[in-house]
C-alpha cells in the first residue's frame, strides 16, 4: 500500500459523508439500543413494557377523562377515565386553602409580584436589573402586607392559609432565607475563631440530627414552654423559622463542600493582594464555591419544597392535607388517584422548573470559562 | 520603547542595588512545621532596587522563606521587617505589608471567574480604593507592558500558561508594589513559554523593581541578579554575586548543586 493518500493530490481530498450505517439515526439506534445481544433483548422488553403502560395511562388520564360533572356518579356515566371534574370542583380550596373568596385576588397579586421579583435575581441580562433588585428586596414586605392584611386591607389570619398557597409561602420563604444563613454557617464552621466555629458546628449537627417533623412538633407544642407565659407566637411564623433553619443546616454543608473544592492558591492570591477576609470571600471565594455548589443547593431546595407538605402533621392544611380531606366527601367517593396525581403534578412542575433553572445557571456560568 | 518607571524606586535605581536602605530584613528567622525545623537562622538583607535569585534543591525552604515575607506562612522566631514595618500578628501591619509586596505564584492563581482585566483591577479598586476608570486605565497599561492587551476581556481559562503568568505579573504590578516576590514562576510552563515570562521579568528588573525570585532558571540569574543565594536544608549556605557564585562556588554543597543543575 502506498503511504500517500491515493487518487487525490494532498490537500484536495473532499470531505465525504460517512457510510449510511455509521451516521445519524441508524448509528444512534445501533450504539444505544442494539449494540449487544443483552441490549437488544432489553430494548424489546422495554418496548413491550411501554406498550403495556402508555396506552392505558393515556386512556385514563386524557382520552376517557371527564372534565365536567358534579358528582362521582355523574362522572361514571360520562366516561370511565379520570374524573378531573373533582379537581375542577375543588380547585379553589386546593389552591387557596381557606383564604376568603373575596380576598383571593391578593394572593394572586402576591404570586404575580413574586414572579416579577424573581426575574432580576435569576436572570442577569435584563434591563433595569439594579432597580429590579431593589424591588426584590422590598418584595417580602409587600407580600406580607398583601397576604396578611392590615393597613387598608382586611386582615386574614394565618390559620386560613392552606393549599398550594401555603406550600408556596413556606417553600419560598425557606429557600430565600436559608441560603444566606447557610452560607454564614458554612463560613463560621471554617472560621479560626473557636466560639464561632463551635456554635456553627453544634447548630449544623443538631439540625441535621433531627427529622424536620420533630422540629415542626417543637415549633407547634414545645416552644411555648421556652417563652415567657402569655406570649403567643403565630404558628405559621414558627413553622417558617423551623423550616428555614432546617434547610440552612443542609445548605451549610453543601456550601462547605464547595469551599473545600477551591484550591488554596485562590486564598493565597487573595491574601497576598491585601484583600480582607470579607472582601476575599465576597469577591473571590464565594462566587467560585457557590458555582460549584449549585447542584447540591438546588437539590436541597427541591427537597425542601417537597418537605413543606409535612406541615400537615401539625395541623396546617397544605395542598396534600386539603386533598386528603376532600376525599372524605360522600359525593366524590374513591377518587384518590385523581387527587394524588394532581398534587404530584403540582410538585413535579415546581421541582422540574427549579431543576431546569439550575441547569441553565450552570451552563451560563460555564460559558465564561470555556476555551 | 522608553520604560516608564513602574515602581516607586527612585529614578537612579536602574543599575544594580542602587538603594542604600534595607527594604527587607530577615533577622535570625526560624520556622517550624510542628517539630520539623524548616527554616534555620535565616539572615537576609535586601536593599531597595536589588534583585535576588534564590536557588536550591527541593525541600530546602526557599519558597517557605519568601512566603514568610508576605505572611502566607508564619515564622515562629526572629524578625521580619518589610519597608520599616515589622511583621507580627497585627492584622493592620500584615495588610500594610501585603499592599507593598506583590507575589507571582508557580500555578498563576488567577481568579477564573473574572476576566483578565477584572483580575488586574480587583486589587486597586478594593484595596487601594482607586476609582474604576483609573484602575482600568492602569490595568490596560500594564497589560500592554506584558504584551497581551488584546486578551483583556478573556477569561484565564482561555489563555495559554505563558499568557496567564504574564497576566499574574501584570495583576501584581497594578497594585504598585515596592517589592515583587516570584515563587518558581516558570516551573509550570512549557519551554516555549518560559522565554516570554522571563523576558517580562527581565524587563521588570530593568526598571529598578526590588525582586526576590525563587527559580531554577540559571540563565536568568546570570543576566539579572545582583545576588544569588543558595539554600539547602533550611539554611542559607551561600550568597554571592552571580559571577562569583557560578564561577567560584565556595561550599561543597553549592558546587554539587551547580554541577547537577548546569550539567544537562
Amino acid at each position: 500500500m502506498s503511504e500517500v493518500t491515493q487518487n487525490y493530490v494532498p490537500g484536495t481530498h473532499p470531505d465525504l459523508p460517512a457510510p449510511v450505517g455509521q451516521r445519524g439515526l441508524v448509528l444512534w439506534l445501533r450504539t444505544n439500543l442494539f449494540s449487544s445481544w443483552i441490549n437488544t433483548i432489553m430494548t424489546f422488553i422495554g418496548i413491550y413494557l411501554l406498550y403495556l403502560m402508555i396506552p392505558p395511562m393515556l386512556n385514563w388520564a386524557v382520552l376517557d377523562a371527564v372534565v365536567n360533572a358534579s358528582s362521582r356518579a355523574e362522572c361514571r356515566e360520562i366516561g370511565l377515565g379520570a374524573c378531573w371534574a373533582f379537581i375542577g370542583n375543588r380547585i379553589n380550596i386546593l389552591t387557596y386553602g381557606f383564604y376568603p373568596d373575596e380576598e383571593q385576588w391578593r394572593v394572586n397579586l402576591a404570586f404575580v409580584l413574586l414572579l416579577v421579583a424573581l426575574v432580576p435575581i435569576l436572570f442577569d441580562k435584563i434591563p433595569f436589573r439594579k432597580q429590579g433588585m431593589i424591588y426584590s428586596c422590598v418584595y417580602p414586605f409587600i407580600a406580607m402586607w398583601l397576604l396578611l392584611g392590615g393597613y387598608g386591607l382586611t386582615p386574614v389570619g394565618t390559620d386560613e392559609f392552606g393549599g398550594m398557597m401555603l406550600n408556596t409561602v413556606v417553600g419560598v420563604t425557606g429557600i430565600v432565607f436559608s441560603l444566606p444563613i447557610g452560607i454564614l454557617l458554612a463560613l463560621g464552621r471554617q472560621s479560626h475563631l473557636p466560639i464561632v466555629k463551635t456554635i456553627s458546628v453544634c447548630f449544623i449537627e443538631f439540625i441535621r440530627g433531627v427529622p424536620l417533623i420533630t422540629l415542626l412538633f417543637v415549633a407547634s407544642t414545645m416552644l411555648n414552654y421556652f417563652l415567657p407565659p402569655g406570649t403567643t407566637f403565630d404558628l405559621l411564623l414558627r413553622v417558617l423559622i423551623m423550616v428555614t433553619l432546617f434547610a440552612s443546616g443542609y445548605i451549610a454543608e453543601v456550601v462547605r463542600g464547595g469551599l473545600q473544592a477551591i484550591p488554596s492558591g485562590q486564598y493565597e492570591a487573595a491574601n497576598s493582594m491585601g484583600l480582607k477576609y470579607w472582601q476575599s470571600m465576597r469577591l473571590i471565594i464565594l462566587p467560585q464555591a457557590l458555582k460549584i455548589s449549585i447542584p447540591g443547593i438546588v437539590n436541597t431546595f427541591i427537597g425542601l419544597f417537597k418537605d413543606t407538605t409535612l406541615v400537615l402533621i401539625i395541623g396546617l392544611l397544605d395542598v396534600l392535607g386539603i386533598g386528603r380531606s376532600s376525599l372524605a366527601d360522600a359525593k366524590w367517593n374513591g377518587l384518590s388517584n385523581e387527587v394524588y396525581v394532581s398534587i404530584a403534578i403540582f410538585f413535579f412542575v415546581a421541582c422540574f422548573l427549579m431543576s431546569r433553572y439550575s441547569i441553565y445557571l450552570e451552563g451560563k456560568l460555564e460559558k465564561g470559562h470555556k476555551r | 520603547m522608553g520604560e516608564t518607571n513602574i515602581s516607586e524606586a527612585p529614578k537612579n535605581a536602574v543599575e544594580s542595588s542602587a538603594g542604600d536602605e534595607d527594604l527587607i530584613q530577615l533577622i535570625d528567622m526560624h520556622k517550624w512545621y510542628g517539630d520539623f525545623h524548616v527554616l534555620k537562622n535565616i539572615n537576609l538583607n535586601v536593599k531597595r532596587g536589588e534583585r535576588i535569585v534564590v536557588c536550591g534543591p527541593s525541600g530546602s525552604g526557599k519558597s517557605t522563606m519568601i512566603r514568610c515575607i508576605n505572611r502566607l506562612e508564619e515564622h515562629q522566631k526572629g524578625q521580619i521587617i518589610v519597608d520599616g514595618i515589622e511583621l507580627t500578628n497585627d492584622l493592620k501591619q500584615i495588610d500594610a505589608i501585603r499592599r507593598e509586596v506583590g507575589m507571582v505564584f508557580q500555578h498563576f492563581n488567577l481568579f477564573p471567574h473574572l476576566t483578565v482585566l477584572e483580575n488586574c483591577t480587583l486589587g486597586p479598586i478594593w484595596v487601594r480604593q482607586t476609582p474604576k476608570a483609573e484602575a482600568d486605565a492602569t490595568a490596560m497599561e500594564y497589560l500592554e507592558k506584558v504584551k497581551i492587551p488584546e486578551q483583556a476581556l478573556k477569561y484565564p481559562g482561555q489563555l495559554s500558561g505563558g499568557q496567564q503568568q504574564r497576566v499574574a505579573i501584570a495583576r501584581s504590578l497594578c497594585m504598585n508594589p515596592r517589592i515583587m516576590l516570584f515563587d518558581e514562576p516558570t516551573s509550570a510552563l512549557d519551554p516555549e513559554m518560559i522565554k516570554e515570562v522571563l523576558d517580562t521579568m527581565i524587563q521588570l528588573a530593568e526598571t529598578g523593581m526590588t525582586m526576590i525570585c525563587v527559580t531554577h532558571e540559571m540563565g536568568f540569574a546570570r543576566t539579572v541578579a545582583d545576588r544569588v543565594i543558595f539554600m539547602d536544608g533550611g539554611e542559607i549556605i551561600e550568597s554571592n554575586e552571580p559571577e562569583e557564585f557560578f564561577g567560584n562556588p565556595q561550599h561543597e554543597r553549592t558546587q554539587l548543586f551547580l554541577s547537577q543543575i548546569l550539567g544537562h
